[in-house]
């Protein structure tokens, strides 16, 4: 059942993904993101990482996607024009080769990595709320700290690049 | 046989097609209530026609929609105008699944519950500013954008709130936040001396307003953007759309019943005494007491077929109300009684703020949001931070 | 049960430069709204008593290195010469932008803010050991300094630098994060000296493409960061976009902390498999310095030579890092030293000389300036002379000790390919000299104003360390030999 869920989503994750690049519209390249960040959110879910997944939905296929598409909106962007002179070769030949390269690469990746006993679902508990805060507040406390200067900075920036005309 | 019922999926999935079979109808009702109180309000009637009272009136109006042209405006994005009413009706129904009726009533308790249904507000704003968007209109389109900004805004003051609420209760579980009121013996409202009222009071504002309802419906204000978001949508999809409005405001009220007023737990939690009269003699005086009630009014009617309805009504009032009495069904039923009576006075609640106050002008509804709402939940977290150091 | 994460005395200790900045720019901010418009440069003077603050607290901080919060920094010399570097650049960097805000009218606390934030950004690269606070400090140090970059708002080279920086920038931070997390996958920890012990030990067998590959993908985050070839495409239009005392700060501070996290990991984390990593250093490092210097000699935008410049100058540290022994480390942080000094002087120069709105920033630009600024015109040259590594100047002894470290790792082709570039770079900046003796000044040239307070002192500053560095090398040389070898131990 795990493994027949992880290939699902796993497959709707890379077959948003390459949507989401052959898109010509912004706002079906988003809204193909959106379904990569939900797959994303079901995989972690799988593998036991339950608070992840949540805040993963509720910040990326939430909060985020729906600043990107109220931009493209406000910007009223509309689709890419059709590139003029696209050769057929290029997607006769390209995409066959593009596989292969592919595939010679994960079987690479796949002879590089060591062979564990296999990544076994649900066997990880460690992703509740309260380990996930756990961890942030006593051994990453540092970085999660400097995290707020990073968003200190990410205002002031806003501050500055969206001012009226200096004067 | 005996093997299903025990299946540990079996209370889920019947949870889950029930709910899905009768929060429809019960949308319904809830807008013929709305119209009726709404009414009341008035001075007028409401609806009147369909039915004694009006009562069958959800079930016309359901019908109509049902059997309505389908329009779909030219130059629309027609796959993702097909969508955008079904991501927010999937959304808003999928929070649905962590709201715990009772303790056993639920369909799962997942132990990040809490951020589930945040997950799925979030996510269903998606819903409406695509809509507004796929129109290919203007004032939908007003409508979104409106309603993007507004959801984005708000969700945070929400937010805050619920962070206010959780640190109190110590778990992001459904389940597990009533039953540490259940153990802290208060309601969470009243929790850490009475200051979990502020929280409770933001949250109800900021869910008004993350519902898009009056007096913050600047997404569908009818006088300037006709009917904002869904403006070109009609028939099915609208009602879709009208679906997933009421099953959020059932949402955000149940979240409000659960991590502020006790979920399924009666009044006063911890007092032993109240027992026996708040969770036999207030259903009981409700139900029957209803019924007894209506006997008077009866006599009244003219019409023959009416009177014979509402005395059977009545006697089934008074029956069910009896049959509260029984020990064993009074056990299985009191934590539904009192989650669904919350539940219901939130919503009325809601219908009252609709009936009462104007709609916020647009830098009005953002200055309430940002400069209002959002320091002041800030605010909480820290003083409930205090008092709970004090408290322990 | 969480005491024992409670951090010691001695470990916020450690932090207190960090601390200090942070609470500095903070300050700023606050006051922002309270400071007149004619007094903002009252928070310029704030953020410079700030600096010189976490100055004093980083070099007393080095009295009792070690460890802190949880290993996740650690104070050791080669940590502390780095936050000196970096905070010293800040220094600078604020002293000379107060003429240039003030000629553009620009001068806000939001600047100094960002500037200290990026110099707190730096200061958590440089002292940490684990890869996840390496790169929130390197995301802290970046964002500001894209920032910084767009800051003239309504120019739109400066928006075009901004945007430019941020999508290149983002897009290398996401890979040097892939490489976090196959380097996480391969050994299970974030630590550097963790996964050095586990890169060591022969009973845990690693697979060496693994862990290449993440040594190789973050070498490309890295290699952004310092604009090292092939990355560096986003550097000339940058520098250039950029408001100048932006440019002088980018060239130097964030460059010297991306060598050192750059050195830290490859030198300490990925030291036991050098084999794997030596090649592409060697490879970048040569077309680094082919593509800074014989691009540097067709360029006629002085902001845009520089920039090429110190893509050239990046190329000679690489070859120290391509070492990847001590001495090499130690001769790449002399270099780096010197370098800061010489190229925001040279960049200070170029802020002075550039006009309202940047406009004078042509070579022709510069005739005349003996004549016009004697004393401007001396201190340029002494940068130009160091950049090109004449004797006397720290330029000079950083090439030298970069290439002497290089031959004792037997690394000839580097070497002498380096040495034929910079004859090559020799030219352009002598280029520049002659124009400012040998040409005379454009008749109707408005003056030039004259050099104000901060400027002074940030020129005669930079001068001074450069020809310190250049007349008693030894006593930094040392320390950063000593503070060098500890990143092999």
């Amino acid at each position: 059942m795990d493994v027949i869920l992880f290939l699902l989503f796993a497959a709707i994750a890379v077959a948003c993904g390459v949507n989401l690049v052959v898109q010509k519209h912004p706002i079906a390249s988003a809204l193909s993101l959106v379904g990569v960040m939900g797959s994303l959110a079901v995989l972690y879910l799988l593998l036991g990482a339950e608070f992840i997944a949540a805040a993963q939905v509720i910040v990326y296929a939430g909060a985020i996607m729906v600043l990107f598409l109220f931009v493209i909106m406000l910007l009223n962007a509309g689709g890419e024009p059709k590139t003029p002179g696209k050769s057929r070769m290029a997607g006769l030949l390209g995409i066959p080769l593009m596989a292969v390269l592919l595939g010679l690469l994960s079987y690479l990746v796949q002879r590089a990595l060591p062979k564990p006993a296999g990544v076994t679902f649900g066997a990880f508990t460690g992703g509740k709320p309260y380990d996930v805060g756990k961890a942030i507040f006593t051994e990453y406390m540092l970085p999660f700290e400097i995290t707020s200067v990073l968003i200190l900075i990410a205002i002031l920036g806003a501050i500055v690049l969206a001012r009226k005309e200096i004067d | 046989m005996q093997a299903i019922y025990q299946s540990p999926l079996f209370l889920p999935l019947v949870m889950t097609v029930v709910i899905i079979g009768v929060f429809p109808l019960l949308a319904g009702y809830i807008v013929l209530v709305e119209r009726k109180v709404l009414a009341d309000f008035q001075v007028r009637l409401g609806p009147m026609r369909v039915g004694p009272h009006g009562l069958l009136q959800p079930i016309a109006d359901a019908l109509k929609l049902l059997l309505k042209e389908d329009i779909i405006p030219t130059n629309a994005d027609k796959f993702i105008f097909w969508m955008a009413p079904v991501i927010s009706t999937f959304t808003a129904l999928t929070a649905f699944a962590v709201l715990p009726f009772t303790e056993q009533l639920r369909v799962a308790d997942v132990n990040v519950g809490l951020l589930v249904v945040s997950a799925m507000s979030s996510v269903g704003i998606l819903g409406i500013i695509l809509g507004g968007w796929a129109s290919n209109s203007h004032y939908p389109l007003l409508g979104g954008l409106r309603s993007a900004a507004q959801l984005v805004s708000y969700e945070v003051a929400l937010g805050l709130a619920l962070v206010s609420g959780v640190m109190s209760a110590g778990t992001l579980s459904m389940v597990g936040i009533v039953k540490t009121q259940l153990a802290r013996g208060v309601w969470g409202a009243f929790d850490n001396f009475g200051f979990m009222l502020v929280p409770f009071v933001i949250y109800i504002i900021a869910a008004t307003a993350e519902t898009n309802r009056a007096p913050f419906d600047l997404p569908e204000a009818e006088s300037e953007l006709v009917a904002g978001f869904h403006t070109e949508y009609s028939g099915f999809r609208w009602a879709l759309y009208f679906l997933a409005e009421y099953a959020n405001i059932f949402v955000v009220s149940s979240v409000a019943v659960t991590l502020f007023l006790g979920g399924w737990l009666r009044p006063f939690p911890s007092v032993k005494w109240l027992e026996i009269p708040l969770n036999y003699g207030v259903p009981v005086l409700l139900f029957a007491g209803s019924g007894v009630a209506s006997f008077p009014l009866a006599k009244r009617l003219k019409s023959h077929i009416h009177r014979v309805g509402l005395i059977g009504m009545a006697m089934l009032l008074v029956l069910l109300g009896l049959l509260l009495l029984v020990p064993a069904v009074n056990a299985a039923v009191a934590g539904f009684f009192w989650f669904f009576v919350k539940v219901s006075s939130l919503v009325y609640l809601m219908i009252w703020f609709r009936g009462t106050f104007p709609r916020f002008r647009y830098d009005q509804l953002m200055n309430i949001g940002w400069k209002w709402l959002i320091p002041i939940g800030m605010g909480c977290i820290l003083v409930n931070a205090l008092l709970g150091l004090a408290g322990a | 049960m969480f005491a024992n994460y409670l951090p010691t005395g001695a470990e916020y200790f450690r932090l207190l430069p960090e601390m200090i900045l942070t609470a500095a720019g903070t300050l700023i901010m606050v006051l922002e709204p309270l400071t007149g418009y004619r007094r903002k440069r009252f928070l310029g003077h704030l953020a410079l008593a700030g600096l010189l603050a976490a100055l004093w607290a980083a070099v007393v901080a080095y009295s009792s290195p070690g460890p802190a919060f949880n290993r996740l920094i650690v104070v050791d010399g080669f940590a502390t010469f780095f936050r000196v570097l970096v905070i010293v650049v800040g220094i600078l960097t604020v002293l000379s932008c107060w003429d240039f805000l003030a000629r553009h009218k620009a001068e806000s606390g939001e600047f100094y803010s960002l500037i200290l934030f990026s110099v707190v950004g730096q200061c958590v690269m440089v002292s940490a050991n684990e890869l996840i606070t390496l790169f929130i400090g390197l995301e802290v140090s970046s964002i500001a300094t894209y920032v910084l970059a767009g800051y003239l708002r309504d120019d739109k080279r400066a928006n075009e630098a901004a945007l430019k920086y941020f999508l290149l920038g983002s897009f290398a931070t996401a890979f040097l994060l892939y490489g976090v997390a196959w380097i996480y996958g391969v050994t299970g920890t974030t630590n550097l000296v963790d996964i050095r012990q586990i890169l060591e030990s022969r009973d845990v067998i690693h697979p060496i493409l693994a862990v290449s590959t993440a040594a190789a993908l973050m070498f490309v985050g890295f290699a952004f960061k310092v604009s090292a070839a092939p990355f560096q495409i986003w550097a000339p239009d940058v520098y250039q976009g950029a408001p100048t005392p932006v440019a002088a700060f980018m060239s130097a501070g964030p460059k010297a902390a991306g060598f050192a996290i750059l050195l830290r990991v490859y030198l300490t984390a990925f030291g036991p498999i050098d084999q794997s990593w030596v090649p592409f250093v060697w490879t970048c490092a040569l077309a680094t310095m082919v593509i800074g210097n014989f691009a540097a000699l067709a360029q006629n935008n002085v902001k845009r030579l520089l920039a090429y410049s110190s893509i050239a100058h990046a190329g000679y540290i690489m070859v120290a890092v391509a070492t990847g022994t001590a001495p090499g480390a130690a001769a790449a942080m002399f270099y780096l030293a010197a370098y800061a000094f010489m190229n925001v002087g040279a960049f200070v120069v170029v802020s002075h000389i550039s006009g309202r709105g940047e406009r004078k920033v042509n070579i022709d630009d510069l005739a005349g300036l003996s004549s016009r600024q004697p004393l401007t015109a001396a201190l340029f040259s002494v940068f130009l002379l160091s950049l090109i590594g004449v004797p006397l100047t720290g330029g000079f002894f950083g090439k030298f000790y970069i290439f002497k470290a290089a031959i004792d790792s037997q690394l000839y082709w580097l070497t002498i390919l380096g040495l034929l570039t910079s004859a090559v770079a020799a030219y352009y900046y002598l280029r520049l000299i002659v124009v400012m003796y040998m040409r005379p000044a454009v008749d109707g040239e408005e003056e030039l104003p004259p050099l104000g307070g901060g400027l002074k002192t940030a020129l005669w500053a930079s001068a001074l360390g450069t020809l310190a560095l250049g007349i008693f090398p030894s006593a930094v040389l040392n320390f950063a030999g000593a503070s060098g070898a500890m990143l092999v131990r």
